[in-house]
C-alpha cells in the first residue's frame, strides 16, 4: 500500500524580512519510482509554490540538489523515497550560504577555490593548430577523468568536522582538483608549487582523516586515497624544504 | 537599480557561451558571463557521447576527413542546414579537439592492438595501429560514415565543461551566477545589453555592453516530456524573440533522442547504440534491422525515433505503468565496458531505475532532446535584426544542423561555434562606438519591473501557473510530437492562443519575494508559450516532411516548395508569429539527394527551384 511520506523542510527566506528560521511540515502520497526531485516538485506544485530548492540535470551529473536528507548530504534527484522512512527531514546544506530554503550557494564559493588552487593546466608551451595533438596514454586519460569527476556538489565539505571548524578549509573537493592535476603530464606544476598552495592547515593538513567526505560522495570518488596520497608528498616536500639534511640523504643514497 | 558595464555580455555560461568569452578574454576585452546557476552547472555538463571531428586517427575512423564529416552533416541535416556553416564547422573540429586537449580534457586515446567491438548485437575485431598510440580516440555514432566522436568515457560534456571553466577561470571571465535574463536592451537597431533579475535578491539589474552574446542552450522545457535540464526553458529565446525585430529560425524543427529511460526521461547516450548496443521490442527481439537493412541502430536520430513510434504502434511495445516502452540492451558489451566507457550510463541505470544495465534490459522511449531551431545569425554568429546581438550553440540557429542533428556533432559545435563567434565579436567590439541612452535603459527596465509589481500586486488575473504551463505541456505532447499532421496542428495553435492568453493573467500564491521560485515561472511563461507557437505555427505551414518535422498528411520531403528554413518574429501584441522563408543556404556543393537511409520519397526542385551544384 502506498505510504503518506511527511516532510520536514527548513524554510527561511532572507529577502523576506517577515521570514524567521523554522521547519514546515507537508504531507504527500509516495508514488511508484518517487525521487525527492519529484516530491519537491510536486510540494511546490501543490502546496507552497514559494519553495526554494535548486535541481538542474535532474540526472545525477550536475551536482545542484545536494542538500541534507535525514541527516546526511546527498543528491536529492537521485534519492528515491523508497530507500527512507515515512518520515523525511531535509535541511540545506551546512558551510555554504544560504539563499532561501535548501538552495544554498555553492557558485561562489567552489569559483573562489577554482583561483585558489589555480585549477587549470599551468604550461609553458603554446598551443599550435597546425600540429597533431600531443599523444598520451589512454591509461593516464582514463586515470585523470577518475578524479575530473568530481560535480561540485558540496556533500563532501558539507559533512566535514574540519569544514564546519575552518571556513577557509579547502575540503575534498579542492584538494582532490589538486590531485587531478598532479597526475595531469600536460601541468608543469612541481610538488614545491602545490606546497604553496596547500602546504598549511587551510589544504592537506586540516584534514583530519574522518573518512566523511568519501562516505557522501555521491560519484564515489576515491576521495581518502587522494588526500592521504597527497598528505605523504607534501609532508615529504615540507621536510625536504625545511631540513636540508633529507636532501642530503637523497643525494648520498644516489651515490 | 545597479548597472554594470563590459565589454562583452555572455547570456548563459555553458560551453559555447564560455568558448566564446575564452575568446574575448584572450583578446584583453572585458566578459561577463550571466548565468541561471553556476557555470559547471550547465545543460553541456550533461552531455555523455562525445564531440564529432574528423581526426581519423582510430581504425574505424581511417581515411575520414572534413569532407565525409561535411557530407554526413549535410545528409543527416535532411539538406535543411546551411551548407557552408557546415563546412566551416567540419575544417574547425578538429583543430578545437586538439586545442581541448592542450587546455586540459583526458580524451580517451588509441591503445595499439586488436580489439574487440559489437556492431548489432555481434563481435568484430578491429586493430588499432601502433603508430596512433596516444592519440584521440574515437567511437561510432548514428548517421556517420566514420568513427568520429571524441570521448572521455561517457562524460565529454562535463570534462570539456569543467576544462573550459578553468581557463574561463585563469583568464579572468567573471561569471556571475544566479541571474537571468529578462529583457534584451536595444532601440530598434542595435542590442545594447539586457535586463537581469538576481535570483538571489530577486532585484533588476541592467548590464550594458558593446555586445550581446545568447549562449542560452535549448528550450526544450516546453515540452512535459524532455531530456533538458530544468534550466532549458527558452529565457534566451524568449528575450530575442521579444524584441519583435530578430527572428526565430526553425522553429519547428525538435529532435526526439530514441533513448530516454522511462519513466524519468533521463537520457542514456548515443554511445551505447555506437559502441553496439541494440533497441529490442515485447519479445525481446531486434527489429531495426528490418525497417533500415544498412544502418540499423545507427541510422540517425529522427529516424531510428520514428521506427521505434511506428513498431510500438504495430503492438510491439512494452506495456508499463507509464505507457509503452522499449528496451535498449547494452549486456553483452559486458561489465568491464558498460563500467568504464558506459559508467554514466551504468550509474542512471543503477540511481534511478534500480536496474544493472550489466545484467538487465534498460527501458527505453524516444524523448524531446534537442532544438535545432533558435535566434537566427549569420555564418559569422551576428544575428539577424539587432546589430551588437550574437548567438552560438544550440540557441543559435547558425545553422548546420538543419531539420535534424547528427549525435556528436552538438557537442562539438558549442566549442566550435563559440570560438569562431568569439572572433567575430572581437572583431565586431574591436570597431564599435556604442552610444548608450540612459532613457532606453530606464525604459527597458522599467518595462519589467512592471510586469513584475502588476504579478506581485495580483493585477493580472486569478490563472495558477503550473496549470497553464501543464495546458502547455498537453497540446505539445498532442500537436507537435514526433508524428504530426494539419488537423492536430490547427487544433493545437487555436489552444496555445488561448493558453497564451492565460498565462498573461497569472496570478501568485507566494509572496513573490527574493528568490521566488513562482515569481520566475509566472514572468517566463507567456514567453514559453510563444515559443511553443512558433514551433506549432510552424510545423502546422511546412507541409512536407523533413528530419525530425514529420508530417502524416505530407510524407515526402519536398524540395520544390520547402528546400527553405522558416523566420519566425513575433511583432509586439500579436497573438501569432509572422512567418517568412529564407533559402537553406546559399550555396549547393552537395546538391539535395537521398540519405542512404530513413526511407521516404523526395519531391525533387524543378529546375526553376533547384540549387545550383558547387557553388
Amino acid at each position: 500500500m502506498a505510504r503518506n511520506l511527511t516532510f520536514h523542510i527548513f524554510r527561511h527566506n532572507p529577502a523576506d524580512p517577515a521570514s524567521t528560521p523554522h521547519m514546515d511540515t507537508f504531507v504527500l502520497n509516495e508514488t511508484a519510482a518517487m525521487t525527492l526531485f519529484i516530491a519537491l516538485n510536486r510540494i511546490r506544485e501543490e502546496h507552497d509554490p514559494g519553495l526554494q530548492f535548486d535541481f538542474c540535470c535532474r540526472a545525477g551529473v550536475c551536482g545542484s540538489c545536494a542538500m541534507v536528507v535525514n541527516g546526511r548530504p546527498a543528491l536529492a534527484c537521485h534519492t528515491k523515497t523508497r530507500d527512507l522512512p515515512e518520515s523525511v527531514t531535509l535541511l540545506p546544506l551546512p558551510f555554504f550560504k544560504l539563499v532561501g530554503d535548501l538552495s544554498v550557494d555553492t557558485g561562489v564559493w567552489f569559483r573562489e577555490m577554482y583561483q585558489r588552487v589555480e585549477s587549470w593546466i599551468h604550461t609553458a608551451k603554446a598551443f599550435d593548430p597546425s600540429k597533431k595533438e600531443a599523444r598520451m596514454a589512454n591509461a593516464t586519460a582514463e586515470a585523470i577523468y577518475e578524479l575530473d569527476r568530481c560535480i561540485e556538489c558540496g556533500c563532501c565539505i558539507a559533512a566535514c568536522g574540519t569544514a564546519r571548524m575552518r571556513e577557509d578549509f579547502l575540503g575534498a573537493a579542492g584538494l582532490n582538483r589538486v590531485a587531478r592535476f598532479r597526475l595531469d603530464p600536460r601541468d608543469e606544476r612541481k610538488d614545491a608549487d602545490y606546497f604553496h598552495l596547500i602546504g598549511d592547515d587551510a589544504g592537506i593538513f586540516g584534514c583530519m582523516g574522518l573518512l566523511a567526505c568519501e562516505d557522501v560522495c555521491p560519484k564515489h570518488l576515491p576521495l581518502q586515497d587522494q588526500l592521504a596520497a597527497l598528505r605523504r608528498k607534501m609532508a615529504g616536500t615540507a621536510l625536504r624544504r625545511t631540513l636540508p639534511f633529507f636532501r642530503d640523504v637523497k643525494k648520498i643514497r644516489k651515490k | 537599480m545597479q548597472t554594470i558595464y563590459t565589454d562583452l555580455l555572455c547570456i548563459g555560461a555553458g560551453l559555447a557561451g564560455e568558448r566564446a568569452a575564452v575568446e574575448a578574454a584572450q583578446a584583453g576585452l572585458g566578459v561577463i558571463c550571466i548565468s541561471l546557476v553556476p557555470a559547471r552547472r550547465s545543460h553541456s555538463v550533461c552531455a555523455q557521447g562525445g564531440m564529432q571531428a574528423a581526426l581519423g586517427n582510430c581504425a574505424m575512423g581511417e581515411g575520414d576527413s572534413p569532407d565525409v564529416h561535411f557530407a554526413d552533416t549535410v545528409k543527416g541535416s535532411d539538406w535543411g542546414c546551411d551548407q557552408e556553416v557546415a563546412r566551416l564547422f567540419a575544417n574547425t573540429a578538429p583543430i578545437e579537439m586538439r586545442r581541448l586537449a592542450h587546455w586540459g580534457v583526458p580524451w580517451n586515446r588509441v591503445v595499439p592492438g586488436v580489439h574487440t567491438y559489437y556492431k548489432g548485437g555481434k563481435p568484430f575485431k578491429k586493430q588499432e595501429k601502433k603508430e596512433h598510440e596516444g592519440l584521440i580516440h574515437a567511437r561510432a555514432f548514428g548517421g556517420t560514415a566514420k568513427w568520429r566522436t571524441c570521448y572521455a568515457s561517457d562524460g565529454a560534456g562535463h570534462s570539456v565543461l569543467y576544462t573550459m571553466d578553468n581557463r574561463a577561470a585563469q583568464l579572468g571571465v567573471a561569471v556571475h551566477d544566479r541571474m537571468e535574463a529578462l529583457s534584451l536592451i536595444h532601440d530598434g537597431h542595435t542590442c545594447l545589453g539586457a535586463v537581469v533579475r538576481s535570483l538571489r535578491t530577486g532585484e533588476l539589474v541592467a548590464y550594458m555592453a558593446k555586445a550581446t552574446l545568447v549562449a542560452t542552450g535549448g528550450f526544450g522545457r516546453i515540452y512535459r516530456h524532455s531530456t533538458n535540464a530544468v534550466i532549458n526553458d527558452g529565457g534566451g529565446h524568449i528575450a530575442v524573440l521579444d524584441t519583435g525585430v530578430v527572428p526565430l529560425g526553425n522553429m519547428e524543427a525538435v529532435q526526439f533522442h530514441p533513448t530516454g529511460i522511462v519513466p524519468t526521461d533521463i537520457l542514456v547516450t548515443e554511445g551505447c547504440r555506437g559502441d553496439g548496443g541494440t533497441l529490442l521490442d515485447v519479445n525481446q527481439e531486434r527489429f531495426m534491422q528490418i525497417y533500415e537493412p544498412e544502418k540499423a541502430e545507427l541510422a540517425s536520430r529522427d529516424v531510428v525515433s520514428r521506427w521505434m513510434v511506428h513498431h510500438i504502434r504495430q503492438g510491439k511495445g512494452v506495456p508499463s505503468a507509464y505507457g509503452d516502452h522499449l528496451w535498449l540492451d547494452i549486456r553483452h558489451l559486458g561489465q568491464k565496458h558498460i563500467r568504464s566507457k558506459l559508467r554514466e550510463v551504468d550509474e542512471i541505470c543503477q540511481s534511478f531505475l534500480g536496474i544493472d544495465p550489466v545484467r538487465q534490459l534498460i527501458p527505453v522511449r524516444p524523448t524531446q532532446h534537442y532544438s535545432m531551431g533558435g535566434v537566427r545569425t549569420d555564418k559569422t554568429g551576428a544575428a539577424q535584426g539587432l546589430k551588437g546581438l550574437f548567438s552560438a550553440g544550440e540557441a543559435a540557429c547558425w545553422d548546420m544542423h538543419g531539420f535534424n542533428r547528427l549525435g556528436g556533432n552538438s557537442l562539438a559545435e558549442t566549442v566550435v561555434a563559440g570560438g569562431i563567434v568569439g572572433q567575430t565579436i572581437v572583431e565586431y567590439i574591436q570597431g564599435a562606438e556604442v552610444s548608450i541612452s540612459t532613457r532606453t535603459v530606464a525604459d527597458a527596465v522599467q518595462r519589467d519591473q512592471a510586469r513584475i509589481d502588476a504579478l506581485l500586486q495580483g493585477r493580472n488575473g486569478m490563472e495558477n501557473a503550473y496549470d497553464v504551463r501543464e495546458a502547455m505541456f498537453d497540446v505539445l505532447e498532442d500537436a507537435a510530437g514526433i508524428y504530426r499532421n494539419g488537423a492536430d496542428l490547427e487544433r493545437g495553435v487555436a489552444r496555445l492562443q488561448e493558453i497564451h492568453a492565460r498565462a498573461r493573467r497569472i496570478a501568485l500564491r507566494s509572496n513573490g519575494l527574493g528568490a521566488n521560485p513562482e515569481l520566475a515561472l509566472a514572468l517566463k511563461l507567456p514567453g514559453m508559450v510563444r515559443l511553443a507557437l512558433c514551433v506549432a505555427y510552424g510545423a502546422l505551414n511546412r507541409t512536407e516532411s523533413r528530419g525530425s518535422h514529420t508530417r502524416e498528411d505530407f510524407p515526402e520531403r519536398n524540395d520544390r516548395d520547402w528546400l527553405n528554413r522558416t523566420l519566425a518574429t513575433w511583432p509586439d501584441g500579436a497573438d501569432l508569429p509572422r512567418l517568412t522563408y529564407e533559402p537553406a543556404s546559399k550555396v549547393w556543393p552537395l546538391p539535395p539527394g537521398d540519405r542512404g537511409y530513413g526511407g521516404g520519397t523526395i519531391i525533387p526542385a524543378t529546375p526553376t527551384t533547384a540549387p545550383a551544384a558547387g557553388e
